[in-house]
């Protein structure tokens, strides 16, 4: 279509033309109307997002100097994907309702599993419980407590197979929370899958499986970080061979962001985790478009709504980059960053609890108005407990009334093209830019962590964001401003029976297995693991045998070694 | 004579690691003069416990957002008894439901601050409930372990 582009270059440039008039009417506006108009109204307020980014008054087209529409957005699905990575994004088809979900046994995750799926969630997501994110099985002096109470306990396929129980992963696709032991879990639900005579090769999902922001942010990590890079390898590789459909790693700024980083510091160090991964990716020998296609992303979605939507577009615009020209990816679908959301859970507040349903519907927003895939959208009980089934519901029919009745998902980047949403997005992304390009200089991401730098940077933002809440420079409605009494709400309790529960089944599989066919698979993976070789072939015979969790992550301790975070704040 | 400052330990009993706060608290309570130490994450009881008669605690602080503190706190106040620490005081925070506060105070913890809680209150708590050195000095080697 040469003419039209034709056409649409003269308009753009009619447009330039046009900015230096419309700075020197602004600046005069705002000299002359805006500051005068401002003194009256003495407004004490700072104007800046959560992140303490300064915003303006207002934006014009002088805030874009030299932008063009097909460098810097172009269409949907069109490089650099910057209005979304499908040409027909939340038209073709919304994005996937999927709720976090997991507590107790796997009795009580399969029932609350059948349940969301019954009311129109579209995607299945795991939260396993302490002990399973560490690697122990329920019975492990450290799981005292903690079994069953922040998510479902899983110590062996036996545990598996019941979580799954009447829900076919051939017609499913399900997530996984999952890092530390990602490698062991995905075997057992591999496992699972062709115990239903379904093949790797149809089922589809994500396992979290990204140890870098472990170290930087949620600290679920077990291993040290070269070791664990070794794993996330393996499952690229033998994801690209045997797993096709499924996301090896789901890149994950959610947990840096809750740890307390700013929007920009969650941007550039989850996209720098990234280039990392691709790094060793391409190291053990992979061609790039073979495991690229399978890398996904996980974003938080957090209170300053254009914020959000501004680092969406950024993240996508900088990634194609990346995966195009830093790293030669010929693949387009090595470019797409494909992201799940999930919204703020340390924006939500024990005060006045209903307020939260408020919070999530504007964060869940901002996430589809910044074309995300898949969303989580949390529940109003979370600052104090798991969430109860009525809460989930309402936290579902906020992504269902999004989708159904707002009318947002209609067109694609419906904000395309607002000055203030560009300018942001042109904002974040250099400055993102600048963060990758240091961590690069310091020698790469697992450099940085050793350095302490990503940790650092993020607990100074938590520090300094605490303060300004403490100084009410930031204000949370209900917690340093509208503060009331309110009535408790019914939350949901995990009984300790499920502790009892869930050690008798483990001393019963133990019991019932065959143990030199255990013992042997153990044996094997050690022997593996020291070999080097890949070790998804070895965990799925372990699995198949009924070791157990903390069986396989013990052997994999006794080569690999456990990471001890150096103590700072 | 030196102005001795308010020793505090925080700790992260049982799986938990969630650090914001804690390291937060830290901070807040090194800027306010005090001397914090730092367990870092995955602490069993009995490390806690240890640790802050070795430190000389003034103060106990745990933060815990799993949902294990009914099983933890208990025990850590145990602990605390059977080793002669129990004038240690202990404040805990993070994700504790309202309803197990009171049960919680029972067994010994003395102030609980939930969400919300501003960085202030709590110095200003410390700093009103807490004295410096207030429990009796304690040697390691000779007292029970």
């Amino acid at each position: 279509m040469r003419t039209g582009r034709r056409k649409e270059k003269s308009k753009v440039r009619k447009i330039q033309q046009k900015a230096p008039e419309i700075k020197k009417a602004y600046e005069g506006w705002k000299r002359n109307k805006y500051a005068k108009a401002l003194e009256a109204c003495a407004s004490p307020r700072a104007f800046t997002t959560v992140s303490g980014r300064k915003i303006k008054e207002l934006y014009t087209p002088a805030d874009l100097p030299r932008f063009d529409f097909f460098r810097d957005l172009n269409f949907p699905g069109e490089y650099p994907f910057t209005r979304g990575i499908h040409p027909t994004m939340h038209r073709g088809r919304l994005w996937t309702m999927r709720q976090f979900s997991g507590f107790g046994t796997a009795e009580d995750t399969n029932k609350r599993y059948k349940y969301l799926l019954a009311h129109g969630q579209t995607g299945l997501s795991v939260a396993f419980h302490l002990p399973t994110l560490m690697g122990v099985d329920s019975d492990h002096p450290l799981a005292k407590g903690e079994v069953g109470k922040c998510g479902v306990a899983i110590d062996s396929l036996a545990d598996m197979e019941v979580l799954f129980s009447g829900l076919p992963l051939d017609k499913i696709t399900t997530s996984m929370t999952i890092n530390a032991p990602a490698a062991i879990l995905w075997a057992m639900y591999i496992a699972v899958a062709e115990k239903q005579g379904v093949s790797p090769k149809v089922i589809s999902g994500t396992i979290q499986n990204d140890i870098l922001k472990e170290y930087i942010a949620q600290k679920t990590f077990v291993f040290p970080p070269r070791p664990s890079m070794k794993l996330i390898v393996d499952t690229f590789e033998y994801g690209a061979k045997e797993v096709p459909r499924w996301n090896t790693i789901s890149i994950s700024g959610y947990h840096i962001r809750e740890a307390g980083a700013t929007a920009v510091q969650e941007l550039a160090f989850t996209l720098r985790d990234g280039i990392e991964y691709v790094i060793w990716g391409l190291e053990r020998g992979l061609e790039i478009d073979e495991f690229a296609p399978r890398l996904s992303y996980f974003f938080n979605s957090h209170n300053d709504f254009f914020e959000e939507i501004a680092k969406f577009r950024a993240a996508r615009k900088i990634w194609a980059e990346v995966m195009r020209d830093r790293f030669g990816a010929r693949n387009p679908r090595s470019w797409w960053l494909r992201f799940h959301t999930q919204t703020s859970g340390v924006s939500l507040m024990a005060q006045q609890p209903y307020n939260n349903v408020i919070r999530v519907a504007l964060q869940a927003l901002a996430a589809v108005l910044g074309g995300t895939q898949s969303l989580h959208t949390n529940s109003l009980d979370e600052t104090f407990a798991l969430p109860s089934e009525d809460a989930v519901t309402i936290a579902l029919r906020t992504q269902q009334i999004l989708a159904h009745e707002s009318g947002v998902a209609n067109t694609i980047d419906p904000l395309g093209g607002s000055y203030f949403i560009e300018a942001l997005t042109r904002e974040m992304e250099g400055e993102a830019k600048s963060y990758i390009r240091k961590i690069d200089d310091m020698g790469g991401m697992v450099r940085a962590i050793e350095l302490g730098f990503p940790q650092k940077e993020i607990g100074d933002s938590a520090y300094w964001y605490q303060k300004a809440v403490d100084a009410k420079e930031k204000i949370i409605v209900g917690v340093n401003a509208f503060e009331m009494e309110h009535e408790p709400i019914p939350l949901l309790e995990i009984d300790e029976a499920v502790a009892r529960q869930q050690l008798a089944r483990l001393r019963s599989v133990k019991k019932s297995r065959e143990l030199t066919a255990a013992k042997r698979t153990l044996a094997d993976l050690k022997k593996a693991a020291r070999d080097d070789q890949n070790l998804m072939p070895h965990l799925l015979k372990c699995v198949k045998a009924y070791a157990t969790l903390g069986e396989m992550m013990n052997a994999l301790k006794d080569v690999y070694g456990e990471y001890e975070e150096p103590v700072t704040f | 004579m030196l102005d001795k400052k308010i020793r505090v330990l925080i700790a992260k009993p049982g799986l938990d690691g969630h650090d914001r706060g804690a390291k937060v608290i830290c901070r807040a309570l090194r800027d306010a003069g005090m001397e914090v130490i730092y367990t870092g994450l995955r602490r069993t009881p009995e490390e806690i416990v240890s640790a802050a008669i070795q430190e000389d605690a003034d103060l106990i602080g745990l933060s815990i957002l799993s949902g294990a503190h009914p099983i933890l706190f208990p025990r850590i106040i145990k602990l605390l008894k059977e080793k002669g620490a129990e004038d240690i005081p202990v404040i805990a925070g993070g994700i504790i439901p309202e309803k197990d506060v009171p049960r919680m105070k029972k067994v010994g913890i003395r102030e609980i601050f939930l969400p919300g809680t501003s960085t202030r209150d709590i110095v200003g708590w410390i700093q009103k409930h807490i004295e410096k050195g207030q429990k009796k000095r304690r040697n390691p080697l000779t007292c029970p372990s």
